[in-house]
């Protein structure tokens, strides 16, 4: 009898992928606020004699790094499940939530948000967040509506020069709105597009983890059906997958995932596009393994970002974004140069 | 007969404007080997499209045991009925038994792992195909052959009454084109699996199938044994090219074309 070992999915060799992955989180996540321009000692910063007022390191570590530092792992987690689903929606590697427009849709909805100063929140979320997600969501309606996905055929060349047009052309409504608005809203901006996490507090973090984590979630949950779908629409559909049901699903909850964290985060470029891939050649293709454990990863790559940039030139810090993209810039090239 | 698996009847359907099926009525009973034949364009895929409810028809019905089939839980359908697809392009580098595992799609629920049971059927539709040597490989890195063997295996691990099949032996090489089709008569032989087999080769067609369907231009030219069915009377209008047909000695028959004929 053939034996069968690799690649069969077994929940053994699940649990033992993921756990390399959380393990290699926990370590990133526990030395990366120990690093930046000014040094902490972690013993004083946990000591718990004094005031905490009085403490430098412990305030540098809890208020300055930390919150931080979670932002940059859920944002970094969402942005590359997003990309996964994108890519396996789309069949194609070179989707994500900027090649899509999504990133630039959240982005137009923010800077709307920012510029007629809406300070209204709806259950929990300001109007930025709102204004980003319903940004995000138009944005992959737009594409969507456009390329009209016939019979659960995605026309993907089709869809993704329609997401760089939509791109182009939320981009072009962003400028418009900048230009439009006074002095103290064009700051605001100008910042929130750079993709900072550097102004944050752990009540921001929680704000966006529902709608992550739900969306992560119902991702998870699609994930087998993603595979089929990866491998082609008729073949999904006579395995019993309700291939309309999936696509629209996966792509509300990837959209909700993305406009969350891009609405507190700003469009922090590439994360989306590189990490699936760089995870694909470590676990394989399988949504089961590669969703999970694009979500770890992201997180921790994200954060590693995040210290260089907090770091590279310190003390001057530069936006996440500047370092996310001018990695991911000449990857996305050298995967377009690998696929002809 | 007892009353057919699947049957269509009065079907049309277009993508476009443009009718590729038109007025088409059949019915398909246990354990039949059917070959859908016809030139280029004459509706096979989309028929067996319709036949498996992956496209809906926009007039007439499409039925399975009696009921509309695209009103049959998806899941269920996928039970009863597997699909082969004509390309093999795979967006990401799954492996084989990846692959083949796909099939066992219809009997998980969500979230869960594949059992015991669903390994048994994925190496036995392994063994079937031929392909168990590659279940360990990439599938973008094995052969055209091996890929149509290996989609085949996948559709034989869904453990299914029914197989469709579009066009499995294209741009395959003499010697995979007999294997595929040996693989088919397998089946429907010792298996007792209903095979509809889209199918551009004439002469394999009249070997191992044993009723045709004749598609020209979205309608049905002739339905019959192949002895019927594969005439010159019948081929000639159809493919418009005057033919010549010579028994092979083994229960098939050479179609030589011989000359355009305009009609």
């Amino acid at each position: 009898m053939h034996s069968l070992t690799l690649p069969a999915m077994s929940r053994k060799r699940y649990l033992a992928t993921l756990g390399k992955f959380l393990l290699f989180l926990a370590i990133v996540l526990t030395f990366s606020p120990l690093i930046g321009p000014t040094r902490i000692d972690l013993l004083k910063a946990l000591a718990g004699t004094g005031a905490f007022a009085d403490n430098v390191d412990a305030n540098i570590l809890f208020v300055a790094r930390l919150p931080r530092e979670l932002l940059a792992a859920v944002t970094g987690a969402a942005l590359a499940v997003a990309g996964c689903v994108f890519q396996a929606l789309l069949r194609n590697d070179l989707a994500a939530p900027i090649t899509l427009g999504v990133a630039s849709g959240a982005a137009f909805g923010a800077v709307l948000a920012i510029a007629l100063g809406g300070t209204f929140s709806v259950f929990g979320f300001s109007a930025v967040t709102l204004g980003a997600f319903f940004g995000a969501v138009s944005a992959v309606s737009l594409v969507l509506g456009l390329s009209r996905a016939r019979h659960g055929e995605m026309p993907t060349a089709f869809m993704l020069l329609a997401g760089v047009t939509v791109n182009f052309f939320f981009a072009a409504l962003v400028m418009l709105v900048h230009y439009l608005s006074d002095f103290v809203q064009s700051y605001r901006i100008v910042r929130w597009l750079m993709g900072g996490l550097d102004i944050t507090d752990y009540q921001t973090v929680l704000s966006i983890c529902p709608a992550v984590f739900l969306g992560i979630g119902a991702l998870m949950y699609f994930a087998r059906d993603l595979n089929l779908i990866s491998a082609g629409a008729s073949t999904a559909m006579s395995r019993g997958v309700d291939v309309a049901r999936v696509q629209k699903l996966s792509l509300i909850a990837a959209s909700l995932i993305t406009g969350a964290v891009v609405a507190v985060s700003g469009p922090i470029g590439f994360v989306g596009l590189v990490v699936p891939h760089i995870v694909r050649l470590m676990v394989g293709s399988d949504q089961r393994l590669l969703i999970p454990a694009s979500m770890l990863f992201g997180a921790a790559f994200l954060v590693l970002c995040d210290t260089v940039a907090r770091t590279v030139i310190a003390p001057t810090e530069i936006p996440v974004g500047v370092i996310t993209s001018t990695l991911g810039g000449p990857f996305f090239l050298w995967l377009l140069t690998r696929q002809r | 007969m007892s009353s057919p698996l699947l049957e269509v009847r009065a079907a049309g359907f277009a993508y476009r404007q443009e009718p590729v099926l038109n007025d088409i009525s059949l019915a398909i009973g246990e354990g039949e080997f059917i070959g859908v034949i016809g030139p280029n364009g004459s509706g096979k895929s989309t028929l067996l499209k319709v036949l498996g409810g992956y496209l809906p028809v926009q007039r007439g019905s499409a039925l399975f045991k009696a009921e509309p089939i695209r009103r049959c839980p998806k899941k269920i359908l996928a039970r009863s009925i597997a699909w082969v697809p004509q390309e093999h392009s795979m967006a990401f580098p799954f492996h084989v038994l990846e692959i083949v595992m796909m099939g066992r799609h219809p009997y998980l629920s969500p979230l869960r792992f594949e059992t015991e049971e669903d390994h048994r059927a994925a190496e036995k539709a392994l063994a079937l195909t031929g392909t168990s040597a590659l279940a360990g490989r990439r599938f973008d890195a094995i052969s055209g052959g091996e890929k149509q063997r290996v989609l085949m295996a996948g559709a034989i691990a869904q453990e299914t009454a029914i197989l469709l099949l579009d066009e499995p032996t294209a741009a395959l090489d003499l010697k995979y084109q007999m294997e595929i089709l040996s693989i088919l008569k397998h089946l429907n032989e010792e298996e007792h699996k209903t095979l509809v087999v889209a199918l551009h080769d004439l002469h394999l067609a009249s070997r191992f199938c044993r009723r045709l369907i004749l598609l020209d231009r979205g309608a049905i030219a002739k339905d019959g044994p192949p002895a019927e069915v594969l005439t010159p009377e019948v081929l000639e209008p159809v493919y418009g090219v005057r033919v010549r047909l010579q028994d092979d000695g083994e229960g098939g028959v050479h179609i030589t074309p011989e000359a355009p004929c305009t009609l």
